[in-house]
């Protein structure tokens, strides 16, 4: 079973739209989605849950007020800035590390586990689903994703699949590097604009970093010729293959509104532009393989 | 007043919007900026700031001496995050999943631990066109970003209209960026993941009690949902910003909008004090429906329940 990230760095450059592509596209696939702050590969799937639960991903310190001397030795271990003056415990800073509860002399803090999301797995139109939602606010969005690669790792065993199509988070840092671990390909998506270069440029030294073979698609390509060309010339520089460029197309819009992927509308550029790119990485992948 | 531009999902414009604000206020306000999307600024592309200072945020790593460590295993027992483990005769430390709480540290009994500084990235700050600009930037490969947001945020100046953009999703590092605004502008477009995700942003910003206004990018490019919600929820809209391959075309090439169509700086202005009443009115209503700070507490933990019942899988 191999897995392919999609990722981009910059947020909101299309990795869901093309995810959504390749999971209308490939076979024998399990789709999911590791974008776990804001999950949205299910809204083109029409998803029916089989199994979910909670997600307990970390602790918060909780004081008993009652015992509480106010010492207060507990805000002076605090790294996280938690704990305020009148030794009041902010759930939002906390981290959930224990300090505090170790050094209070009367047991007044304990670590209570807290529910930080909610995972499914699903069946939906285009293939079996693994996905999960951070609740607002909560912090181990790295183990989450870990979670739900477990869940499709075992799901795709189950269905005897060969590839996962993992939709990933935008950024650099904890959801990103939990989803890129142990992964086969990344296929980074971009726009031809400065931030998109800037930020291709960051997310590439990650996946680098971790060895991971990478592909770079070029979505509203046509909204800046002169961006496209400076991000093809980047990419020549890093032995980063291009696998396509895609034209900015309102269809891709009015699919969505739909549920669907831009592939499923024979008519639109960018569906066609899509498929070309699906067929392309498979080729190369294969060859590499 | 700290108005924070966030969005559930990427790319909806939220460094457009905080730019254009803050690029309006010029000659008028004491403004400052802030760049908390510290996993990819970008700011900085349309802003070109003078960056003047550069420095460093740091995580404490534990180190183990050899010599007195017994391998007792009191710091794996007690570390949360699995960052610490024994095995064999060694003790192996997982700098990525050490949060740097020093917890180890303190329960070692034979004080065969101390810490060590491990950058995690930087604040690099200066001037744009005479206000203060500050930016983070997390180190690649680095999956911490919160500890840099709250460092750059102690870069905050009372009393200038402080305009934070916020980095995307509802975790950590965007609690992080909104914690303490007075105003969440939360910018979306009018489309099925834009409304999934702007609901997500609207159950952060009530949990942390942060009034909120929403900016409607790219209007007319897909459905009416996001406007109907916004109508439901009673979430004013307070911009609305059309697609316009001219503005996509700016935007690309790093010039603000307020730079080149002068129109833009005299919308942006009203929307400054739209966002500016919206505040005062919404932030004094809050004020006196809570008695206590227990009480906003227990409210928060119970708006989070609530807000994770009402999501859809």
């Amino acid at each position: 079973m191999k897995s392919i990230l999609f990722l981009s760095g910059k947020g909101g450059t299309g990795k869901t739209s093309l995810a959504g592509a390749f999971a209308f596209l490939a076979t024998e696939k399990v789709l999911v989605d590791c974008d776990v702050d804001a999950a949205n590969l299910h809204l083109l799937l029409d998803p029916e849950v089989v199994t979910e639960g909670e997600f307990e991903g970390s602790k918060e310190a909780v004081k008993d007020p009652e015992r509480c001397t106010s010492c207060g030795k507990c805000r002076q271990v605090c790294r996280f800035l938690a704990i305020d003056e009148d030794f009041v415990i902010d759930p939002y800073l906390c981290e959930g590390c224990g300090a505090c509860a170790y050094v209070c002399p009367v047991d007044a803090i304990t670590l209570s586990p807290r529910e930080s999301g909610h995972w499914v797995t699903a069946t939906t139109r285009l293939g079996p689903l693994a996905s999960a939602e951070l609740y607002p606010g909560e912090e181990t969005s790295g183990k989450l994703v870990m979670l739900v690669k477990q869940k499709a790792g075992e799901l795709g065993k189950r269905v005897k699949a060969e590839r996962l199509i993992i939709d990933g988070a935008p950024g650099i840092g904890c959801p990103v590097i939990a989803s890129a671990s142990g992964t086969n390909a990344v296929i980074l998506v971009t726009e031809p604009s400065l931030s998109g270069l800037h930020d291709l440029k960051r997310i590439l030294g990650v996946v680098q970093h971790f060895r991971i073979p990478a592909y770079l698609v070029i979505n509203k390509a046509d909204l800046s010729e002169e961006m496209s060309r400076k991000i093809e010339a980047f990419a020549a520089t890093q032995d980063l293959r291009v696998l396509g460029r895609i034209p900015y197309d309102r269809t891709v819009t009015t699919q969505m509104v739909a549920g669907k992927s831009a592939v499923e509308d024979t008519e639109s550029p960018a569906g066609a532009a899509m498929r070309r790119i699906f067929e392309c990485f498979t080729e190369a992948f294969n060859d590499r393989r | 007043m700290q108005i924070t531009v966030a969005s559930g999902k990427g790319g909806t414009g939220k460094t457009t919007v905080a730019v254009n604000l803050a690029l309006s206020l010029l000659g008028l306000k004491p403004v400052q900026f802030l760049d908390c999307d510290v996993e990819e600024p970008n700011a900085h592309i349309f802003l070109k700031p003078r960056i003047e200072r550069t420095r460093s945020v740091e995580k404490l790593l534990p180190e183990v001496d050899g010599a007195l460590c017994d391998q007792c295993g009191a710091c794996a027992d007690a570390c949360e995050f699995n960052a610490i483990a024994v095995i064999g005769t060694k003790v192996l430390v997982y700098d990525e999943l050490c949060h740097g709480c020093g917890l180890c540290r303190m329960v070692c009994p034979t004080e065969a631990i101390h810490e060590i500084p491990h950058e995690l990235g930087v604040i690099e700050s200066g001037t744009v066109r005479e206000f203060p600009f500050s930016q983070g930037r997390l180190n690649v490969g680095e999956a911490m970003a919160t500890p840099i947001i709250h460092e750059l945020k102690k870069e905050v100046i009372s009393d200038s209209v402080v305009v934070v953009d916020a980095p995307p999703g509802t975790g950590c590092p965007t609690i992080a960026a909104l914690h303490g605004a007075d105003l969440a502008l939360l910018v979306t477009e009018p489309t099925p993941f834009g409304l999934h995700d702007l609901n997500a942003a609207v159950g952060v910003a009530r949990t942390l009690e942060v009034p909120t206004a929403v900016i409607l990018n790219r209007a007319g490019i897909g459905d009416n949902r996001v406007e109907d919600y916004c109508q439901q929820e009673g979430i004013p809209i307070v911009m609305k910003v059309p697609f316009d391959r001219e503005i996509a075309s700016l935007y690309s090439a790093g010039i603000p909008l307020v730079d080149a169509v002068p129109s833009w700086k005299e919308r942006f202005g009203v929307l400054y004090r739209k966002a500016q009443s919206f505040s005062q009115n919404a932030g004094s209503s809050v004020a006196s429906d809570l008695a206590s700070d227990e009480q906003k507490r227990r409210r928060q933990a119970a708006t989070l329940q609530e807000g994770s019942k009402r999501r859809d899988p």
